[in-house]
């Protein structure tokens, strides 16, 4: 029996990464970077838009997609710390994409062949997405570490500042089909991969900082403002 | 009264105007009951794709035009769409109009060449794995320099 927490940390993670990927709209590297991002954004929308309604069903309560996304405070969003972590410098958004995809994509692929139904189907889907998110963000990945002294050195920073919340990804299995811990040796022999290829330096395991969830707190605070502002308003 | 799987099938993807959502792989059953209801079976191509809440009210319109109006459109995610599933003639329009159509989503066993659809050349290159919608990628042809749109094989 899959629980709404389950459901909602992968619908969570989804609709953070795809509130931060929107604001490099515009502010990519280049103009077909923009237009990347922006599909990378859509993508992981489109996933939890169906996550946060199959959550909302779980759960019972009346809530959708809609009342989940816009209605909750930072205390109930189940997201990994990681992909609300801000994105100052490009590298640090191909690095968390990185992180991220590589998660993702076998996630998804061991969700499409477990027992419920309903996420096999949105995981039968969102892995081919997250396929393509994964090579972009190993493309870029290769580029800028095996890039000039500045981009190399800007990747690695980009790595060691996100490697504290990698443990995140793989915590907590809230009861569903598939444990995210057990995801871990995939994730780890991906991500060596890439940062081998791209002459980068896998960093030392780092402890998770503990405290206030600001980062997150901000986020929200942008992406409800408008819902909270007027409330049940449509296009 | 126009039989409603006909009226279905002629509505054009909003993004694809050149395709329908028939041609397209996306229109999986149009059921119709003893009492006459209507029920639309679809299937998005991407997750987020933003053109299902308009393709979903095209169906409507469609169907009460043609003297449907108890009606109702389902939404399916498994099978997940894939771009095998558009049609021999959903691929002859998107080339004239200038999108590239995908390669079999099966492995193969040499790379296939996406062909210029201004010249027709097979020396290309991709610009971007991304474009102007969520299934299509940002090509350019080296032979005339046009560029052009490819739908990604998905």
């Amino acid at each position: 029996m899959t629980t709404v927490d389950y459901v909602l940390r992968l619908g969570d993670d989804a609709l953070v990464t795809a509130q931060r990927l929107g604001a490099w709209y515009a502010a990519g590297p280049e103009m077909e970077e923009d237009v990347a991002l922006a599909n990378i954004a859509l993508d992981q929308l489109g996933a939890a838009r169906l996550l946060l309604t199959y959550a909302g069903e779980l759960e019972g309560a009346g809530r959708d997609e809609d009342a989940l996304a816009y209605q909750r405070g930072p205390a109930d969003f189940r997201n990994c710390r990681l992909v609300e972590q801000p994105e100052p410098d490009f590298g640090v958004v191909i690095a968390k994409l990185l992180l991220l995809s590589a998660f993702q994509l076998p996630c998804y692929e061991a969700l499409a062949g477990a027992g419920d139904e309903r996420l096999s189907a949105i995981a039968g889907k969102a892995r081919k997405e997250s396929a393509y998110h994964l090579d972009h963000a190993t493309l870029w990945t290769l580029r800028l570490g095996d890039g000039t002294d500045e981009s190399h050195q800007r990747m690695q920073a980009s790595f060691d500042t996100l490697w504290p919340f990698v443990d995140g990804l793989f915590a907590g299995d809230d009861g569903g089909p598939v444990d995210p811990a057990e995801l871990r040796k995939a994730w780890t022999s991906t991500v060596e991969d890439v940062l081998g290829r791209a002459t980068l330096t896998v960093p030392a395991p780092v402890a998770e900082p503990t405290g206030e969830r600001t980062h997150l707190v901000e986020l929200l605070a942008e992406m409800q403002q408008l819902h909270r502002a007027h409330p049940g308003a449509r296009w | 009264m126009t039989a409603a799987r006909e009226a279905v099938a002629g509505v054009v993807d909003p993004e694809l105007r050149v395709v329908t959502i028939d041609e397209l792989g996306i229109l999986r059953a149009v059921d119709t009951d003893d009492r006459g209801h209507v029920t639309v079976t679809i299937t998005p191509t991407y997750t987020g794709c933003p053109a299902m809440d308009v393709i979903r009210a095209d169906i409507g319109a469609a169907l009460r035009a043609a003297g449907h109006a108890d009606h109702e459109v389902r939404t399916v995610f498994a099978p997940a769409w894939s771009t095998d599933w558009i049609s021999p003639g959903g691929r002859e329009k998107l080339a004239a109009a200038g999108v590239a159509p995908p390669g079999p989503t099966r492995p193969v066993a040499l790379s296939l060449a996406v062909r210029c659809t201004n010249c027709g050349s097979p020396d290309t290159e991709q610009l971007s794995r991304f474009g102007s919608t969520a299934c299509k990628a940002l090509w350019r042809c080296r032979a005339c320099g046009e560029p052009f749109d490819a739908m990604k094989a998905y």
